[in-house]
């Protein structure tokens, strides 16, 4: 499949991380225990978080750790015990919607691979130096978020204090 | 040498994965959680192509940080729509919030 693929220490970091991301992803299809299932999401985002180091992306990597791995895992556990955190899934029974659920997300997986891999499309050659040329990550996100993007980054503050408010609003006790 | 493909192809496997979770997963949460791996392999393809495209520039980049804004933004307040439901009908599965199924 991988034709002409050298073996570098790149490239071995790169299967181990996507090894370790497609199992955690794995296990958390197959995982019967509500927590154990939160768990494996935290593998997957920490491994997710090591993908963008390598697609040098230092500063989203961080962002990722932070947001993904140490806030959104800690929300969830939090979520999964103001409800029923001892909640297990029963083995599912063979009936026809997890079976077409199952066809479609193959079907899309091929469709996509076949795209990536088959059609003939030819990717661009990556350049072995970096676009950036060891200029700082962050320093380069901020000049493009403060000159270029300032609007948008405006636009996203409102977005989240309207979903502060809209979260605190709905998980309020409604008073009798 | 890292290559386009590699890249594409674990946030294909990604996006899958997450696809079949959030179709078949009983719980709420769970199902929640699903849609940020598929939120989580888009970002994937965003950074690949900022690197590796025709033209590497920041912008994926940048775009990525308001994607991871908003999905949690979304997750936010997803988890307060779980709470609220919890609260009124005492559980968690999807199978029983059809208040508002035909």
């Amino acid at each position: 499949m991988f034709s002409g693929f050298a073996i570098t220490g790149q490239s071995v970091a790169f299967f181990l991380i996507s090894l370790f991301v497609i199992a955690c992803g794995v296990l958390l299809l197959s995982l019967r225990k509500v927590m154990y299932m939160a768990m494996a999401i935290g593998g997957v985002f920490i491994g997710v978080a090591a993908v963008f180091l390598m697609l040098e992306a230092e500063f989203l990597a961080f962002i990722q750790v932070l947001l993904y791995a140490g806030a959104i895992t800690i929300m969830l556990l939090f979520a999964i015990m103001l409800t029923r955190h001892d909640e297990v899934e029963m083995p599912q029974k063979l009936t026809a919607h997890p079976v077409w659920a199952a066809i479609g997300a193959a079907g899309l997986g091929f469709i996509v691979l076949w795209a990536v891999k088959f059609s003939g499309v030819k990717w661009p050659t990556p350049s072995a130096e970096s676009p950036w040329q060891g200029e700082d990550n962050v320093k380069l996100i901020g000049e493009s978020l403060f000159n270029q993007y300032v609007i948008p980054f405006e636009l996203v503050s409102v977005v989240l204090i309207v979903a502060l408010v809209g979260a605190i609003t709905l998980a309020k006790k409604e008073e009798e | 040498m890292l290559s386009v493909e590699q890249f594409l192809t674990l946030a294909a496997i990604l996006f899958c994965i997450g696809l079949y979770g959030a179709l078949t997963k009983r719980n709420i949460i769970i199902v929640l959680v699903s849609i940020e791996l598929m939120l989580n392999a888009a970002n994937i393809n965003l950074l690949t192509f900022a690197r590796f495209g025709l033209v590497p520039a920041i912008n994926g980049q940048v775009f990525t940080l308001f994607a991871m804004t908003i999905a949690a933004a979304e997750l936010a307040v997803g988890l307060a729509i779980l709470i609220a439901l919890y609260r009124n009908r005492n559980t968690s599965d999807v199978r029983d919030q059809d208040l508002m199924k035909w």
